[in-house]
């Protein structure tokens, strides 16, 4: 891929196609638009070049003219826009079942944590034909997680999380830039994600020294914290049981009901009093400064982990293994 | 200057600027742009007032809780105070329209005293906020009573950062438009206004009723957001 | 020569009137304030354009060798910041705009000339501002000013930059004022709303949007010198503050504020167009109401430079069917140009090649817009070279192309001499390649994924970069080329007639240059616009050059 002077970026997941149909579509449309405008123009001048004796035909316009240029544009534009919805939808909606990436930006380098516990740098490991999907948040300024041969991009944005998801579908080394401006380094903050066979990736992971999954980790971090005096797995606690609490709705203290996601997560951790559970008090300590954000997607990644099934008849904190298993790539 | 008037130029008119036809388009002009000049002061004072409501309904606990520690008494005299100054706005320009000079005179002075009195007040509230830690900064502490829900210190600090950047823009509007009285005063003093041309009246009284007006809607919105008794 | 020069002595107007630097610092006379804005815009458009042509070379080589990482960041950041608030947003309209509202509508000045002058002063207050934060810090945040970095992170000079974009504001916010006001109280008898030229039309609506617009920018921006002086914590997130409120108010006005760049040379086009083809313009009413359309739905499309930001899928689908819509208007003037060419008499003077170049630079520009507007593929494109190119091919393709072509058209009414035309064709021939090879190559670019604000990039994209390069050197001869004979021609060039084109509109019934107050009586209009019918192209124009 690293010759001198490409015109096309390679293609290597599954969105990539479709934003490649359109785009394309769009350069066939515009070339069209623009050689037909050149040609008019062109013939128009030549044509009707000033000469003595010949005087020019005024003419005031054309309604007729005029409403088929609005509506004719306006119609190839609706088509377009449905059709880049329609990717956009794609791309913003992620399947089931995904393995989860979380990522931490900071000025100038991007942190990425498995599931499975592996961590690292600028550099992202993924497997062919499985969903991935990226939880990011940022430790300072707004960076922006952009694989062009993905074509996916999203702003990583300090205080929140964001996410983005991709399938790989060619083996190979991609560019990962930081596409939002962050300062000094900004051209620095660049990275590479490694396509892998499904076999291959499975010894990368393996291979590499990780400290326990990352639910094992934010488990951990869960009864460091005390958190577990309150989040009792039974109804008795002072503080509400947090098994099955992941992408269910939560009915709150001021009558609203919230779906809880991560930033809910996130945001009860931090803030616990912003959006109260209905029948509890606001008595949790805030975490705001006290936790990093590493910590923090560990904590996530552990609550989000407590599901009926995981957690066992008994309703005790015990995990099953997380790593989910790599699915077979389709075709 | 112009050595070919326009036709309908009346030469020695006081008043009328030469690129005028008639004190008619002047006035008219000059009435639109004040009316159009306000416009964008909406716009501006709109955009602190968007990040106003964003935040107050993430953060209603903290802006609540913000707003009872403001002072009431001080703030609502303070709003009288500056409907009087709007009264005596709106009683300068009938005297001009009656040509007296001397209530003129007084009445724009009363105004700049009611729109001094105002500021002053307001710096007293301010003082108050240096005292209590509620100005945002390394500084800030809010403390919270017990009854309340807890209070976070960074959603605290952005309600006092929109209650200073609020008032403080307002009382930059009022230290302008005091200045601007002052000239109008002189003018006044120095016999410029006729009963056919005071219009420089009429558009400073349409800003300062502007001003005023911002504040009726910041008096509520900062001090009165929940007052109710709780616990 | 001799004996020209004493000719136009004798007749007095407004540059012989008064000599002297007070008769310049001081005037209130809107053709001199508008010589004043020339002569800043001027300025300050070299010295963005040098910190462009340093940046091309910086990415000459993919690696970050020519200047510090750091110096880059400020050089695209002061590139950015005095292109977009010190030339682009004023250029047509407080030069030409200045000098011609009031002769288009048979007015002795606008209604509010110390005000007008007063606007002059808010732009060189704030550009010394920025002038001297620029040699005292500078500024590395990028002209988008994005918080967090702008408030919490950089070391640069953003209180005095911002406060210099600030204060510039309220010369928009005045020069919008006055036109407004100037064109609704002012107009001459007979002057009806639709005998208007349109290039009054487009400045009407470029004044609406500067009026609605800049105070929103203005306050942003000080929220954000609050928050980095005083701790004032609105958009910092580590107290629950929003950095994409930042950007929703940042481009409320931003995005509006590129309809302040274009409309104005599309006003431009529109003259030149009908004259050089000696033609009342193709659906005069349609191109009106284009600009105000353009205007309106301007301000409801502001969200697209923000879908990778992280807002809702739903409001993403609203802003990009916007967008479109707000498309629809400005390929109604390109179809309305082009239409107006049709059976006309046209000549290939250099304003009209200016606007020929205009049309074709502007619909690539346009186009490509729709690209940037489909959801799907802005994901791919926003934030890389795409975007630059984009935003180019408008900015400098369509605003600066305008610019230069009314510069030209109503050079002998400014001044009351010709440059030379053979000159001019060159010029515009010379800027039109060096544009298209400069930032054509950027589309690709961006299409491959080159980020924007990059100062060291991977080495496949070298070749693409060294065309770009190689164009923006050619650019820059071509845009010295008409400073210089300019110049040349205020002192040998010919001596202007009052209309050398025999155009239409009021300004070109007065002498050139005009006299202090425009005109000699104020001017009745029996006419409607661009009642070419009634005037003969003058053949000898033509010729004599």
């Amino acid at each position: 891929m690293f010759d001198n002077f490409p015109l096309w970026p390679v293609r290597a997941s599954t969105t990539a196609g479709s934003v490649d149909a359109l785009y394309i579509f769009l350069v066939l449309l515009s070339a069209f638009m623009s050689v037909a405008i050149f040609i008019m123009i062109t013939i128009f001048a030549l044509r009707y070049r000033r000469r003595a004796g010949r005087e020019a035909e005024q003419i005031d316009g054309s309604n007729v003219l005029e409403f088929t240029w609005s509506i004719v544009p306006l119609a190839i534009f609706m088509v377009i826009f449905v059709w880049g919805a329609r990717i956009f939808f794609l791309e913003r909606t992620p399947p089931r079942g995904a393995a989860e990436i979380y990522v931490v930006a900071k000025q100038w380098m991007w942190k990425l944590q498995h599931e499975e516990g592996q961590r690292e740098i600028n550099e992202l490991h993924v497997p062919v034909g499985r969903d991935v999907r990226m939880i990011m948040t940022s430790q300072d300024v707004i960076h922006s997680f952009y694989v062009p041969a993905f074509r996916i991009k999203q702003d990583v944005i300090p205080g929140r999380y964001t996410t983005a998801w991709f399938r790989a579908t060619r083996p190979g080394t991609y560019h990962l830039f930081c596409a939002e401006y962050c300062g000094t380094q900004h051209s620095g903050m660049i990275g590479q994600v490694v396509v892998m066979e499904p076999a291959q990736y499975q010894a990368w992971l393996t291979g590499g020294a990780a400290s326990g999954s990352m639910a094992a980790n934010g488990q951990s971090m869960f009864l460091q914290l005390g958190c577990n005096t309150c989040h009792r797995f039974d109804t008795q606690g002072r503080g509400p049981d947090l098994v099955g609490l992941f992408g269910n709705k939560v009915q709150l203290e001021d009558g609203r009901t919230i779906a809880a996601d991560e930033n809910y997560i996130r945001e009860s951790i931090l803030n616990p009093s912003a959006k109260l559970v209905s029948g509890f008090k606001p008595i949790m300590p805030v975490f705001q400064g006290l936790v990093s954000e590493e910590q923090l997607t560990a904590l996530v990644a552990y609550v989000k982990s407590l599901t009926p099934q995981a957690s066992g008849a008994a309703g005790s904190p015990s995990l099953i293994s997380p790593g989910k298993q790599p699915q077979e790539p389709k075709e | 200057m112009s050595d070919s008037p326009a036709p309908l130029a009346l030469e020695h008119t006081p008043g009328l600027q030469h690129h005028f036809a008639d004190m008619e388009q002047q006035r008219n002009a000059s009435s639109l742009g004040m009316w159009i000049f306000l416009g964008t002061e909406i716009m501006f004072f709109g955009g602190m007032f968007l990040a106003y409501l964003v935040y107050r309904m993430w953060y209603f606990n903290e802006f609540a809780a913000g707003s009872r520690t403001l002072n009431l008494p001080i703030g609502a005299v303070n709003t009288a105070v500056l409907i009087c100054s709007s009264l005596t706005v709106a009683l300068s320009v009938r005297a001009a329209q009656l040509g007296k000079r001397m209530l003129l005179v007084t009445l724009l002075v009363l105004t700049i005293l009611f729109g001094l009195v105002f500021l002053g007040v307001k710096a007293y509230e301010w003082n108050e906020k240096f005292t209590e830690h509620h100005v945002p900064g390394y500084s800030f502490h809010f403390k919270q009573e017990s009854t309340e829900k807890p209070v976070d210190q960074g959603r605290a600090q952005i309600f006092f950062s929109l209650y200073f950047a609020m008032t403080g823009m307002h009382a930059l509007h009022m230290i302008i438009g005091v200045g601007i009285f002052g000239v109008i005063t002189w003018m006044a003093w120095r016999g410029r206004f006729t009963p056919e041309y005071h219009t420089p009246v009429e558009i400073a009284g349409l800003y300062w009723h502007f001003v005023d007006i911002v504040w009726i809607y910041l008096f509520p919105l900062l001090y009165l957001i929940d007052r109710r008794p709780h616990g | 020569m001799a004996t020209a020069v004493s000719i136009a002595a004798e007749r007095e107007h407004y540059l012989n009137k008064e000599y002297g630097i007070r008769s310049w610092l001081l005037t209130t006379d809107h053709k001199r304030i508008a010589l004043l804005y020339l002569a800043s815009i001027t300025f300050f458009f070299f010295i963005g354009g040098f910190f462009a042509l340093l940046i091309r070379l910086e990415l000459l080589t993919p690696a970050g060798d020519l200047v510090q990482a750091d110096t880059y960041n400020k050089l695209f950041t002061m590139h950015g910041v005095i292109m977009v608030f010190f030339f682009l947003i004023p250029a047509v309209p407080a030069v030409l705009g200045n000098f011609l509202v009031p002769l288009m509508i048979g007015a002795r000045d606008l209604a509010f000339p110390k005000i007008n002058l007063l606007s002059w002063y808010c732009y060189i207050a704030g550009g010394i501002l920025v002038l001297h934060a620029m040699l005292t810090g500078g500024l590395d945040t990028g002209w988008t000013f994005y918080t967090p970095f702008s408030t919490a992170f950089s070391n640069t000079a953003v209180v005095e930059a911002g406060l210099g974009v600030f204060i510039n504001g309220f010369s928009s916010i005045l020069t919008g004022l006055n036109f407004i006001v100037t064109i609704h109280r002012m107009r001459a008898p007979g002057l009806t709303w639709s005998r208007l030229p349109l290039f009054l039309w487009s400045h009407y609506a470029t004044s609406v949007i500067m009026l609605l617009g800049t105070p929103v920018i203005a306050i942003t921006l000080v929220l954000v010198v609050l928050e980095r002086a005083f701790h004032l914590g609105i958009f910092d997130p580590t107290r629950g503050g929003d950095p994409l409120l930042f950007q929703h108010l940042f481009w409320f006005y931003s995005h509006p504020a590129v309809y302040i760049m274009i409309l104005p040379s599309m006003g431009v086009v529109s003259e030149i167009v009908t004259c050089f083809s000696r033609k009342r313009v193709f659906g005069y009413y349609f191109v009106a109401m284009a600009s105000i359309g353009i205007a309106v739905i301007g301000f409801f499309v502001w969200a697209h430079h923000m879908f990778v930001a992280g807002m809702s899928l739903y409001a993403a689908l609203i802003f990009s069917i916007l967008s479109y819509l707000v498309a629809v208007p400005s390929a109604i003037k390109v179809f309305n140009w082009t239409a107006t060419l049709y059976k006309g008499s046209v000549s290939f003077s250099t304003p009209m090649l200016y606007a020929f170049g205009f049309i074709g630079l502007f619909t690539m520009g346009g186009l490509t817009g729709l690209f940037l507007a489909a959801l799907g593929i802005d994901v791919h494109v926003t934030d890389t070279y795409f975007v630059v190119a984009h935003f180019h091919y408008i900015m400098v393709g369509g605003t600066v192309m305008g610019y230069l072509g009314g510069m030209h058209y109503w050079w002998p009414k400014i001044s009351g001499r010709l440059y030379p035309e053979s000159w001019g064709r060159l010029a515009a021939l010379i800027v039109f390649l060096g544009f298209n090879l400069t930032f054509f190559p950027q589309f690709i670019l961006g299409y491959l994924g080159m980020p924007r604000r990059y100062w060291q990039y991977p080495p496949e994209f070298q070749v693409l970069n060294v065309l770009s390069t190689a164009g923006s050197t050619i650019l820059a001869v071509g845009y010295l080329l008409p400073m210089v004979y300019f110049l040349w021609s205020m002192r040998y060039g010919k001596l202007a007639d009052d209309n050398p084109w025999n155009a239409a509109g009021l300004e070109w019934k007065t002498t050139s240059p005009p006299p202090t107050f425009n005109f000699e009586e104020t001017p009745v209009v029996t006419w409607e616009a661009y009642n070419y019918n009634e005037l003969p192209a003058l053949e000898e124009v033509r010729v004599e050059r």
